[in-house]
């Protein structure tokens, strides 16, 4: 029990902060609309990093899913339906089935060339919803309201919504690591390791990769509907190559390893985005840097970060050295 | 007819436009196994300094060439900052280092030039003469400055090709592509012979991005949208295979242009005029992405292999 704890213990404190954030001077609409999309980008990274930390494989479409949530909350707005025990199945059985047919094309290729199919399959989706004039096309799409549960407007409290974003985004990480450590998960990680020794123990990948890529899919269709939630507001920018290579990010900052590191991943990206907006008007100028120091001197993410400082300062420190040895 | 005829020069000179850019793309990704997402920003880049430089010096023809230099700095200096620490990284980091350095010089752009489009002016005696083209078939003119842009776009993959195949640098270059550890162990500098790659690549894409900065509008972020056309063009042609590239980047650029020309006026045969056009147009945008998907299906490697599979 304590060694699960230790295992995860940013990845809880993370939550844990999450829940205790509204109040603790974080209670404003400001603050709590923030919050809100970093938990729903986490959610989505996290689907994310249960394909590349999980499977090796790595999508630069995963953010089509997400736009493909949002729009379905979008088109049934447009044909006046906002119950949310239609328009959220629907979100996530759309998006599971984009992954799934996709998938079934894009797990035949490899390496190199299954990030650029997912990539092409991501500009479709792109130029499919921008297509939408019905939709606002370009221009997006306003949302009348947010969606009801049983004709009740829940989602309008933003502390209910705090909480529910908070939920799904601890349920979604609780299942993505439960499914890892399955059996399911070990033969996903033993494709990744060495196809051809999985094959010889006996089990296809495919239909294992195939279906991880699905479940990934449904969790970025739910993060969508969330998120045209949390925003009221869809365009197909959500659906752009940069808004995957922003999840991607997301999950390589908080660290491959672990599911947990992709929410810390999301939660300091939407930050540090935030503030330095905030800070600067050419913002990205400092931004974008960073983003590459990330990637050439945290190998291990926010999570193996802690670990890296302390072997640092051993080395830097004689005295330390010394009394090592 | 005449139309089609248009459209398909139209698509030649993109197409050859894509072909610069994925050359250099093509031969870092095929030599040094490095995903560059941000070999767009060489482009962009080639487009702004000639824009600027082109208006300085009054010659559009001065600045497109004094974007060459420009390029090939900037690529040299990208590639000691950052692309150097990622040949032994993989993929995955080299894609996301890789775009944040796009994140920081798209913003650079904007800092320094705002965010409107630049206008660049075709050179001037080009856009003169008479009627301001050339009479191809009769009764049909077509700018002479495109026409100069598919001629150069037809010279340099022949002068590349002659580089790659038939000189000692280019032997390396082949070599270096399939066998890094046997040409290094022949005391070939093979970190020299990245950066000399790199630095050329950078430089063809900064020549494509002048070019095309009369046509194009130049703007920041520009050059993502033709990099993601670039992979494509790789990943149809073959990894690494420089032949592969020009017949794919041909490819790609003709099915885009004549596709946006073509397909709302076909699909005005199935459907009412207004929705015809609205999926025309977004099946226009989507074929090379259909097509490519298409390709990948049955040959996963691409049309022409390359050396290495990656």
């Amino acid at each position: 029990m304590t060694a699960l704890l230790r295992k995860h213990a940013l990845a809880l404190a993370t939550l844990l902060a999450l829940a205790a954030a509204p109040f603790l001077g974080f209670g404003d609409g400001f603050a709590l609309g923030l919050l809100a999309r970093a938990m729903i980008l986490g959610m989505a990274a996290v689907s994310l990093s249960l394909l590349v930390g999980g499977a090796g494989l790595v999508s630069l479409g995963h953010a089509a899913t997400m736009g493909i949530g949002a729009y379905a909350v979008v088109a049934f707005d447009a044909a006046g339906i906002s119950e949310g025990l239609i328009v959220f199945p629907a979100a996530i059985a759309a998006a599971a089935a984009y992954a799934l047919v996709t998938g079934a094309v894009s797990l035949r290729t490899s390496g190199v060339h299954f990030i650029m199919i997912t990539l092409a399959f991501g500009q479709m989706a792109f130029f499919t919803t921008s297509s939408f004039s019905s939709l606002g096309g370009d221009d997006g799409y306003t949302l009348y309201a947010r969606t009801e549960w049983l004709g009740m407007r829940i989602l309008d409290n933003r502390l209910a919504f705090h909480f529910l974003c908070l939920g799904l985004l601890a349920l979604v990480w609780i299942g993505g690591t439960l499914l890892l450590g399955s059996r399911f998960g070990r033969v996903l990680r033993a494709a990744r390791e060495n196809p051809q020794r999985a094959l010889a123990v006996g089990f296809q990948p495919y239909p294992y990769r195939l279906t991880a890529y699905g479940m990934a899919g449904a969790v970025g269709g739910l993060a969508g509907a969330l998120l045209a939630n949390a925003t009221e507001f869809v365009s197909p920018a959500l659906l752009s190559w940069t808004r995957s290579g922003e999840l991607l990010f997301m999950v390589i900052l908080g660290g491959v390893g672990q599911l947990g590191g992709a929410i810390l991943g999301a939660l300091a990206m939407v930050l540090l985005e935030e503030t330095l907006s905030h800070l600067l008007v050419y913002w990205r100028l400092v931004f974008g840097p960073l983003l590459v120091l990330a990637v050439l001197f945290l190998p291990d993410g926010l999570v193996g970060a802690p670990l890296r400082l302390r072997a640092a300062f051993r080395l830097a420190s004689p005295k330390r050295r010394n009394a090592d040895a | 007819m005449s139309m089609l005829l248009v459209q398909a020069l139209n698509g030649l000179q993109f197409g050859v436009l894509l072909f610069l850019v994925a050359a250099g793309l093509s031969l870092v990704f095929g030599v040094m196994d490095l995903i560059n997402l941000a070999h767009g920003v060489q482009y962009m880049l080639g487009a702004y300094v000639a824009a600027t430089l082109g208006v300085w010096t009054g010659s559009f023809w001065l600045g497109a060439l004094l974007a060459l230099p420009v390029a090939l700095l900037v690529g040299l200096a990208l590639e000691w900052l950052v692309f150097r620490h990622l040949y032994r990284r993989d993929h995955l980091s080299q894609v996301l280092a890789t775009f944040g350095v796009i994140l920081t010089v798209d913003e650079a752009t904007r800092a320094l030039w705002g965010s409107a489009p630049q206008t660049v002016l075709e050179p001037a005696w080009l856009s003169g003469g008479p009627m301001g083209g050339v009479e191809i078939v009769a009764g049909l003119i077509y700018p002479t400055y495109r026409l100069v842009i598919i001629g150069i776009g037809i010279l340099v993959p022949l002068l590349l090709w002659f580089l790659v195949e038939r000189t000692r640098a280019g032997m390396l270059v082949r070599a270096g592509a399939t066998h890094p550890a046997m040409v290094s162990a022949l005391g070939v500098d093979i970190r020299r012979l990245f950066t000399v790659v790199f630095a050329f690549g950078a430089m063809l894409a900064g020549f494509a991005g002048a070019l095309a900065s009369p046509i194009f509008p130049v703007a920041p972020g520009m050059g993502d949208s033709v990099l993601i056309l670039c992979f494509v063009v790789i990943v149809i042609g073959g990894v690494g295979s420089i032949r592969g590239a020009f017949i794919a980047a041909l490819l790609v650029g003709l099915l885009d242009s004549i596709g946006r020309a073509m397909l709302p006026d076909l699909l005005r045969l199935l459907l009412d005029p207004s929705s015809a056009r609205q999926t025309g147009a977004a099946l226009a945008s989507m074929l090379v992405y259909i097509v490519m998907a298409g390709i990948l299906f049955f040959r996963p490697a691409g049309l022409f292999p390359g050396g290495r599979s990656a």
